[in-house]
C-alpha cells in the first residue's frame, strides 16, 4: 500500500544525497580526467572517498589496492576509475540482500537488537508497518523494558501501524514479555511477533547475558525462534560498528542487518567490512522517521550513495 | 608495533614516518576524520623532523613526544565550565542527531546540577518523536526535577518560552531544554531549531554528539555550529569501546570545549570532560608507547627490552603480569598508569569516564597472583579446581575472583599475541583486566537487574 507509493526505491536517499553530498564523484572524475594513470593525487582523493564514508582504513587500502593492479594489468582508463570503483563495491554487497525470512508454521519471530539509540523501536515499526501492509498478521512485542517510556514510544508507534502491542510494566523481566507475545501471536494465529528489546552496548557482558536468555526464551516459546535477529546499525557509527556487528554476532546469532538514518549525511560504508568480515545479509535501510521509511537493501543503490556518487 | 617504533640509532626521515604511519592507522580506526588525520600528521612531521632528539629519549620516543603534545593541544584545555548567566534563570538549550542521547543527558545535567547546589528545570521540547515528553518526564521524577510538558497546539519554541517564564517564577535558575534529533542538513528541522534559540536566547546551546560517531561528525559539528551556533560538545556512549576520535574532529572543525561526557545509561552517568584522557583513548596505541616511555624510568632500559622480547616470543605470562603491575604502582597515578596498558586501557572500557580501579583491588589482583606458584604463574592453563581452591585461600579471595582473573588474563594475552603479531582489529571487546572490571562485575552481581 504506502509501500508502492513511496518515491521509487531509494527515492528519499537520493534526495538526501542531493542535498548533502554534492558530487565528490565528480571531484574524482575531476582530478583523474586527463591523467594518465592512478598518481597519488587521485590516489590519495580516493582514499578520502573511501575513509569519509566510514569504509575503514583496511577496506580502503584494499579497494585502491585493487584498482591499482585493474590500471596495471588491464590499463584502466583514469575516466573509468569511479564506474570500477562503484563497481567494485556493488560487487562486494551484491549477495548481501535477501527478504525476511519466515517461519514454515507458525509465527515469524523477529528480533530487533543494537546500541543505545540505533533505531530498534523505530525499525521495529516500520517492519510491523510493512509486514501488515503486505497482508501478514502482526504483533509488535516492547520488550524494552529498561528504558524510560520505551513502552509508552512503541504503543504509539502500533497504534499509528494499526498492530497490536504486548506489553508489561517498567522494570519488568524482557524474557516474560517475549514469552507472552510468542505465545499469544500462537494462540491467536497470526503471521508475526516483532520484538523491541532495549539498547545495550555489546561490551556489557550482563547486558548480553540478558539477551542471550530473551533468545532462549523465544525459542523455548516456539521452536525455531526467534526466525530473524537484526542488528540495528546507525549509519553514522564508525569503525566500531564492527566490533557491534562481531560481538552481537558472537552472542545472539545475528542474522541479519538494518542500516538506519542513511537519509542524514552520514553513508554508512561500515558495513562493507561487517559483510565481509560475517557474511550478515542486509536486509533493510532506514531512511526516515516515517513508518513507510524502510527500503529493502539494494547494492547498486547502495554503493552509488556511499560514494557520494552524483546524478545516482 | 612496539619493536618497529622504538627504532635505534638517530631520528632519521625515514623513522619519523614509519612512526607517523602507525599514528595514521591508529588514528583512523579511532575514526578521527580523514582530513583531520592529514594536517595532523603533517604538523607532527613538520615539527618532528629537524628536531633535537631530547639525551633521555630514543628518536622514537621523540616523535611520540610531539604526537601526544599535538594530540592534547588539539584536545583543549581542561575544565571547561557551562557558562551560567550572572541573571538566572540560566538557559541550556540541547540539540543533536536522532538518538545521540540528548534527553537522557539532559535529565543527567539537571541531576548534576542540582548535586551542585542549582534548583534545575527541564523543559520537553521534542514534538516530533513519539513518546518523548513521557521519556523525560520519566526521566525528571528519577532525579526529582520538574519537566515542563507542551500543551497541545504549541511549538517547540513555545514550550521552551514557557519554561523559561516558568523558572523565573519557581524559582528555578536553570532551564534544560530537550529539542528534538535532527540532521544538520534537514533545512526545515534546522530553521525550526534556530527559532527556538531566537525565542529563549540560551546562554549554552551544547551539541550532543555519540561517541561511536565516524566521519560525519565532523560535517555534523560543523553543521550545528553554523546552523545554530554551538557553546560546547557533550560527548555521550563513553562506555563503549569505541576510541572517540570523533571528538577530536570536532574539536579540530569548531574549537569549541568538550564539556560533559556520558558514561553509561543511568543518570549519574555524568561526568566533566578530561582532554588528557581522551587523547590517549583516541591514540590507542600511544598508551602503549606512553607506557614503554615512562616504564622506562621506573625499570631499567635492559628490563623493559627484554620483558617485551618476551612478551613478543613467548606471549605474556602472569609473571610479566606482575612485574608490569608492581614497577607501575612504582611510578605514579595508578588510574592513569592502568589506562596506558594495551587491554586496561583505551581499547577497552577505561579511558574517560569509566570507573578506575584502586589500590586494593590491585591489592588483591597481587595476592591471587603470589599465591601461585612459578609454573602457574608461567602456564596458567595447569590452575584447574583444587589449584584454583588454594590460591584463593593462599590469597584470601574467592574461587570466582581467581576464576576472573585467570579469564581476563588470558583475554589479555590472547590480545598481546595479536599485537604482537600486528593483527589486531583495534577496540575488540572484553580486554579490559584488573581491579575496575573486579569492581564493577560485583557491584553488577549485586545490583543483577540491569546497568
Ligand atoms: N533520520 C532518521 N532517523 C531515524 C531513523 N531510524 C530511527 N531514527 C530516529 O533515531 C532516534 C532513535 O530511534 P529509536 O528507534 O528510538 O532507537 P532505539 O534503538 O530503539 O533506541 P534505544 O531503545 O534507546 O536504544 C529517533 O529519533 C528516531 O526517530 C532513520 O532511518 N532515519
Ligand atoms: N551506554 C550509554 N547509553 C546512553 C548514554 N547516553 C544515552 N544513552 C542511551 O542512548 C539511547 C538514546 O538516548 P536518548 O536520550 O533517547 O537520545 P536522544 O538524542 O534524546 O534521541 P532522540 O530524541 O530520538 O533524537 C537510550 O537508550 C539511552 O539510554 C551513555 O552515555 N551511555
Ligand atoms: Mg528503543
Ligand atoms: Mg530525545
Amino acid at each position: 500500500m504506502a509501500q508502492e507509493a513511496a518515491p521509487g526505491l531509494f527515492g528519499r536517499l537520493r534526495v538526501g544525497l542531493g542535498r548533502a553530498r554534492d558530487g565528490l564523484f565528480s571531484r574524482i572524475q575531476a582530478v583523474v580526467g586527463g591523467r594518465r594513470a592512478l598518481d597519488a593525487e587521485t590516489i590519495e582523493e580516493l582514499e578520502g572517498v573511501l575513509l569519509g564514508a566510514d569504509m575503514g582504513a583496511a577496506e580502503t587500502e584494499r579497494l585502491i589496492g585493487v584498482l591499482r593492479e585493474a590500471a596495471a594489468t588491464e590499463r584502466l582508463a583514469p575516466e573509468e576509475v569511479p564506474e570500477r570503483l562503484r563497481e567494485l563495491v556493488a560487487g562486494d554487497l551484491r549477495g548481501a540482500a535477501r527478504p525476511l525470512r519466515r517461519a514454515a508454521s507458525g509465527p515469524t519471530v523477529v528480533m530487533m537488537v543494537g546500541v543505545n539509540g540505533s533505531g530498534k523501536t523505530t525499525t521495529a515499526a516500520k517492519l510491523a508497518h510493512l509486514l501488515r501492509s503486505e497482508g501478514a498478521t502482526t504483533l509488535l512485542a516492547a520488550a524494552d523494558t529498561f528504558r524510560a517510556a520505551a513502552a509508552e514510544q512503541l504503543g504509539v508507534w502500533a497504534g499509528r501501524a494499526g498492530v497490536d502491542l504486548v506489553r508489561h510494566t517498567a522494570g519488568g523481566d524482557p524474557s516474560a514479555v517475549i514469552f507472552d507475545a510468542v505465545t499469544a501471536a500462537q494462540a491467536r494465529g497470526l503471521d508475526s511477533v516483532i520484538c523491541d528489546t532495549a539498547g545495550r552496548l555489546h561490551n556489557k557482558a550482563n547486558l548480553m547475558a540478558e539477551l542471550q536468555k530473551m533468545v532462549r526464551v523465544a525459542g523455548r516459546a516456539c521452536p525455531g525462534a526467534p526466525h530473524e535477529v537484526l542488528l540495528v546499525l546507525d549509519a553514522s557509527t564508525g569503525q566500531n560498528g564492527l566490533v557491534q556487528a562481531c560481538v552481537f554476532t558472537e552472542a545472539v546469532r545475528v542474522t541479519g542487518l538494518v542500516l538506519t538514518k542513511l537519509d542524514t549525511t552520514a553513508r554508512g560504508g561500515i558495513v562493507l567490512a561487517v559483510h565481509r568480515a560475517l557474511a550478515l545479509p542486509i536486509l533493510y535501510v532506514g531512511v526516515g522517521e516515517g513508518l513507510a521509511d524502510l527500503r529493502p537493501f539494494d547494492a547498486d543503490a547502495f554503493a552509488t550513495a556511499v560514494l557520494g556518487a552524483d546524478g545516482a | 608495533m612496539w619493536q618497529r617504533l622504538r627504532g635505534k640509532g638517530r631520528l632519521t626521515p625515514e623513522d619519523v614516518d614509519q612512526a607517523l604511519r602507525e599514528v595514521r592507522l591508529a588514528l583512523l580506526e579511532a575514526d578521527v576524520h580523514f582530513k583531520v588525520v592529514r594536517d595532523f600528521v603533517a604538523r607532527v612531521r613538520e615539527r618532528a623532523v629537524g628536531e633535537e632528539v631530547m639525551k633521555s629519549l630514543t628518536p622514537a620516543q621523540q616523535v611520540v613526544k610531539i604526537v601526544h603534545e599535538e594530540m592534547q593541544a588539539l584536545m583543549g584545555a581542561t575544565g571547561a565550565r557551562l557558562q551560567m548567566s550572572p541573571h538566572p534563570p540560566t538557559v541550556i538549550l540541547l540539540c543533536g542527531l536522532q538518538g545521540a542521547g540528548k534527553t537522557t543527558f539532559a535529565a543527567k545535567l539537571a541531576g548534576w546540577l542540582q548535586r551542585q547546589g542549582r534548583r534545575p528545570l527541564l523543559c520537553a521540547a521534542d514534538l516530533q518523536r513519539p513518546a518523548a515528553v513521557e521519556q523525560l518526564q520519566v526521566n525528571g521524577r528519577q532525579v526529582g526535577v520538574p519537566v515542563v510538558a507542551p500543551e497541545p497546539g504549541q511549538h517547540p519554541q513555545d514550550v521552551a518560552a514557557d519554561a523559561v517564564a516558568r523558572a523565573r517564577s519557581l524559582p528555578a535558575d536553570v532551564v534544560i531544554v530537550d529539542t528534538a534529533g535532527r540532521s544538520q542538513a534537514d533545512i526545515e528541522l534546522m530553521t525550526e531549531l534556530r527559532t527556538v534559540r531566537d525565542r529563549i536566547h540560551p546562554h549554552e546551546v551544547l551539541l550532543v554528539l555519540d561517541a561511536m560517531a565516524g566521519q560525519d561528525a565532523l560535517g555534523v559539528a560543523r553543521g550545528f555550529a553554523e546552523g545554530v551556533g554551538v557553546d560546547g560538545v557533550v560527548l555521550t556512549r563513553l562506555d563503549s569501546d569505541a576510541r572517540g576520535g570523533a571528538a577530536l574532529s570536532v574539536r579540530a572543525i569548531i574549537d569549541r570545549p568538550i564539556k560533559f561526557v556520558g558514561s553509561g545509561e543511568r543518570l549519574d552517568a555524568i561526568e566533566p570532560f578530561h582532554p588528557e584522557r581522551m587523547a590517549s583513548r583516541i591514540l590507542g596505541m600511544g598508551d602503549v608507547l606512553g607506557l614503554i616511555e615512562r616504564a622506562e624510568s621506573a625499570l631499567d632500559r635492559e628490563k623493559t627490552a627484554a620483558l617485551q622480547e618476551r612478551i613478543g616470543r613467548h606471549g605474556l605470562t602472569l609473571e610479566d603480569f606482575l612485574e608490569q603491575m608492581q614497577a607501575l604502582r612504582r611510578m605514579g597515578p595508578l588510574d592513569q598508569l592502568l589506562s596506558m596498558i594495551p587491554g586496561l586501557g583505551g581499547k577497552a572500557l577505561r579511558g574517560a569516564g569509566a570507573p578506575q580501579p584502586d589500590e586494593r583491588e590491585l591489592g588483591h589482583i597481587e595476592a591471587i597472583i603470589r599465591s601461585m606458584t612459578p609454573e602457574e604463574r608461567r602456564r596458567p592453563e595447569i590452575i584447574k579446581d583444587s589449584r584454583r581452591r588454594r590460591i584463593a585461600r593462599g590469597s584470601g579471595t574467592s574461587v570466582q575472583d581467581v576464576n576472573r582473573l585467570l579469564r581476563q588474563f588470558e583475554e589479555v594475552r590472547k590480545l598481546m599475541r595479536g599485537l604482537a603479531q600486528g593483527r589486531l582489529p583495534a577496540g575488540m571487546p572484553g580486554m579490559q583486566l584488573a581491579g575496575g572490571t573486579m569492581r564493577r562485575n560485583r557491584q553488577q552481581a549485586g545490583r543483577r537487574k540491569r546497568r
